[in-house]
């Protein structure tokens, strides 16, 4: 459980850190008044939506430590043999950077107001998230095809399992893309639609950052490192 | 940040929120049904929560009935019995207690005790009920498929969950079980970013982190930890349901069964357990520190009396929140684990006991000298503190790894945790809504009932399950439908057993008396005025009651103080309301 146990560690101190920002030495039975200078409704200033979905992407971090947890723990028994890698990840990972740089642009092209470029990036990056879905498809099918089945090493089980719960979360972001594009191509570029851009781009590099982490669990780059902490952990 | 300047009297204008067309719903359809109301979501959740834990309650009678008079009721098999107790678990912790206390209490009061209109998401959160319901839905069927529900125990451990000796292993039963516990964490997660962000984000002006009520701090930490550890169930199930459908093996080994090999091989049950505990264990908390929230606030109300060392209750919430995370193993000391893992675990555990001691002796204090009321919410928060001081006591005794081995899987465990899970969170949900009841529906509950209603369950509990301790001491297992023909126990244990049913029996029928003073008074309740506790929160201070959609009116309230001025020497009366700009004692309002 050592990956989950680091991650909540890192939620731990995200949550310590804005805690102590909250005045929790006051003592509130002293007080009277509506504080000075008090955060309003808004309370952080920033869009709720956002913080949301930071919230929404603590808890899939969650889910894929744990996932990754269950793998290296599961990796300790006797029949575990390693699955090699389909050399197509290397490819899905590259068009998946892209994806992530085509959303960064749209956010910087609708701050500036750019209706074509904004459209353009979102185009590409909707084309080049579905090609990195097609990839992945083929690495299971060059998987498959090579006897690496479902069914077959707990190794190639995790491979299916990891990376088709990171694609459904993609066919999620997919859907919200999809919606934020549409309004985008009615032409609009209101706050609501720049919100919505930069939350797809939040997403997309979360996403990105989750599949760098399983590139590195199912490669077994992290193997050695794991081994070292959980002398520490558990 | 704003600044604010206050007017002349000393007053703040309210924040402006820009009206939302939500607020004036059309049609009865989206006012009673499909609505985004978080209380009309709230009152959805309780009612279906309640719904299938009287299903869950009715299980715990059939299985007291074989405990206490083994081999009278034909219908009940030991696969029967099986299932029974799994299904009563888990209905009883997953889709009573935490639907209950986060989908019920959370929605009902986060967004009127922080002074919002509503969840910030209402459509995320009317959705999440409809799932929640799908999941209630699915689990029901399972009752009704081929071969019934899972007889897995709530642990749902493999290897035996998916195999075809347990009921439900190789029929639907498991299948049934596991789609529905994913369906109601996708519901929950839905649910739970809406009550943390609104907390975060839908405060009313005036009113910090520092000043919301304990109840609002308890339902937000334990959804916090619901959003944590529920991915871990999830994680669980998922796999689970890979073994039992896609022939992997993350969890069954290899196995020969009826002199068959199967074809699993390898796969570690261990693994599953981490998984599961790393879930089931906050899940404690979970229940716990709403429960801890409410009964604080019950208290300091009834009792005429700020809450006792308000930080450290704050602190304290946190702090278990935090540690809870880090005691999963001690659930399985008998897993055949290092023992320094053990000691690592019993020492977290123990650990875990001063925050929560500290709540303890904080709730005792503040009814130290108090004007104690013995209204109901009243007797039940003191119930709860004597149920809970209880059940705590004997988990001291079951998180040392060389008392817990011997205790392990016998009738003391489920003595245990049904005074500290059962029983205490019960008897707060019991008191938080003879409290809030007013509230939501404009009248009281009848206190004749009530009172009845509250003997019978607070001494039966104890009737049921404080002898359960001894059972389990001379060493009857759990989960066995049938001791009576076992030499090392002795008569009494059988005697003892029948009277059990007999108390559970008595209790459950005090819970029929609950539901009905719950429809009767809704006509013929006494009027309950909009603040009848005389309480300083911002739910009882809404215009109307019971509060329309948009709760507020016109304007939002303004918050000049926390949740606890009660008694204040020199105010007028002996609660000043947390949206009271006056004078909060005679030396701030200076000579007269
Ligand atoms: C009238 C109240 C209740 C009665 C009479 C009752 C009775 C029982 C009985 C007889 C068992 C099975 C013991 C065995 O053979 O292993 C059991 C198990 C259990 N009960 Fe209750 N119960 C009640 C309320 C609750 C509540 C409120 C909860 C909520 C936490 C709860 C949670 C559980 C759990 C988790 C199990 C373990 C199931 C398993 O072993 O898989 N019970 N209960
Ligand atoms: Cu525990």
């Amino acid at each position: 459980m050592s990956v989950i146990l680091v991650f909540l560690l890192v939620v731990l101190g995200v949550a310590g850190w804005w805690l102590s920002h909250q005045r929790l030495m006051s003592k509130p039975w002293l007080e009277q008044g509506v504080p000075a200078a008090f955060p309003d409704t808004d309370v952080t200033g920033m869009p709720t939506a956002k913080i949301a979905l930071g919230i929404f992407l603590a808890v899939v971090g969650a889910l894929f430590a744990l996932f990754a947890s269950a793998y290296f723990m599961r990796m300790d028994y006797a029949d575990w043999q390693a699955t090699p890698l389909p050399s197509v990840l290397w490819l899905n990972t590259a068009i998946l950077v892209m994806a992530s740089i085509a959303l960064q642009i749209a956010v910087a092209a609708s701050r500036q107001g750019h209706g074509t470029t904004v459209r353009l990036a979102l185009v590409t990056a909707a084309l080049t998230t579905v090609a990195f879905l097609a990839g992945q498809l083929m690495a299971w099918r060059d998987l498959t095809a090579d006897g690496y089945l479902l069914d077959g090493n707990p190794a190639s089980s995790f491979f299916y399992l990891i990376t088709g719960m990171h694609g459904l979360h993609i066919v999620a972001g997919i859907v919200g893309l999809a919606r934020v594009s549409a309004r985008s191509m009615r032409g609009s570029n209101d706050e609501n639609t720049r919100l919505g851009i930069e939350l797809c781009a939040m997403y997309w590099h979360f996403l990105l950052l989750i599949w760098l982490g399983v590139f590195v669990l199912l490669a077994g780059w992290a193997n050695d490192f794991i081994a070292v902490c959980r002398q520490f952990l558990i | 940040m704003v600044d604010i300047t206050p007017h002349a009297d000393n007053t703040v204008p309210a924040a402006e929120v820009a009206d939302v067309e939500l607020y004036h719903p059309k049609s009865w359809w989206t006012t009673y049904v499909f609505s985004q109301d978080a209380k009309v979501i709230a009152i959805q959740y309780s009612g279906t929560a309640i719904a299938i834990g009287m299903v869950a309650l009715v299980l715990s009678w059939l299985m007291r009935l074989q405990l206490g008079f083994p081999g009278t009721f034909d219908f009940i098999t030991p696969e029967a019995y099986y299932q029974f107790i799994t299904m009563h678990g888990m209905i009883m912790v997953i889709y009573l207690l935490t639907a209950l206390f986060l989908g019920g209490f959370g929605n009902y009061l986060i967004p009127l005790m922080v002074g919002a209109r509503d969840m910030v998401f209402p459509y995320a959160n009317m959705l999440s009920y409809w799932i929640y319901l799908l999941a209630v839905l699915v689990l029901v069927v399972s009752f009704f498929a081929p071969g019934g529900p899972t007889g897995a125990g709530w642990t749902l451990y493999p290897p035996q969950a998916i195999l075809s000796g347990t009921p439900g292993g190789q029929a639907w039963g498991i299948i049934l079980m596991l789609v529905s516990l994913i369906l109601f964490i996708i519901g929950f997660t839905m649910g739970g970013l809406n009550y943390v962000v609104t907390v975060l984000q839908g405060r009313a002006r005036g009113m910090t982190l520092m000043r919301m009520p304990l109840t609002v701090w308890g339902i937000f930490t334990a959804t916090v930890m619901a959003l944590l550890a529920f991915p871990a169930l999830f994680v669980a199930c998922v796999m689970m349901l890979f073994d039992r459908l896609l022939g992997t093996s993350f969890f069954m080994p290899a196995l020969v069964e009826l002199g068959q090999q199967l074809e699993y091989g390898g796969g570690s049950p261990i693994l599953f357990q981490h998984l599961f505990w790393f879930f089931g264990h906050p899940e404690v908390y979970i229940v716990a520190l709403p429960a801890f929230g409410i009964v604080s606030d019950l208290i300091s109300t009834h009792a005429r009396k700020n809450i006792f060392g308000y930080r450290m209750m704050v602190w304290a919430i946190v702090i278990i929140g935090a540690l809870s995370f880090v005691v999963w193993a001690h659930h399985m000391y008998v897993s055949g684990m290092h023992p320094w893992f053990g000691f690592f675990f019993a020492t977290t555990t123990l650990i875990i006991a001063v925050p929560t001691a500290l709540k303890v002796y904080n709730w005792v204090l503040t009814l130290w000298r108090g004007d104690i009321h013995l209204t109901l919410p009243m007797l039940f928060a003191l119930a709860f503190i004597v149920t809970f001081v209880n059940g705590g006591l004997t988990g001291l005794f079951l998180g040392n790894v060389v008392v817990d081995v011997p205790l392990s899987d016998t009738m003391f465990v489920v003595a245990h945790f049904h005074m500290v899970m059962g029983v205490a969170p019960i008897l707060v949900i019991f008191g938080a809504i003879y409290h809030w009841y007013p509230k939501i529906t404009g009248r009281m509950l009848n206190e004749a009932m009530g009172q009845f209603h509250f003997w019978v369950t607070f001494l039966g509990a104890y009737a049921i399950f404080f002898p359960m301790h001894y059972v389990g001491l001379v060493g009857v297992p759990r989960r066995y439908p049938d001791i009576s023909g076992t030499a090392f126990i002795p008569e009494s244990v059988h005697t003892l057993n029948a009277f059990i049913t007999i108390a559970a029996l008595v209790v459950g029928f005090a819970q029929l008396v609950f539901l009905f003073n719950l429809f009767w008074s809704l006509k013929f309740g006494r009027d309950a005025g909009g603040n009848p506790w005389r309480a300083t929160s911002l739910e009882w201070q809404t215009p109307t009651t019971p509060p329309p959609h948009g709760n507020w009116g016109d304007t939002l309230p303004v918050v000049y103080r926390w949740a606890y001025d009660y008694s204040v020497p020199g105010a007028p009366e002996d609660f000043i309301a947390q949206n009271d700009p006056g004078p909060r004692t005679a030396q701030a309002a200076g000579p007269a």
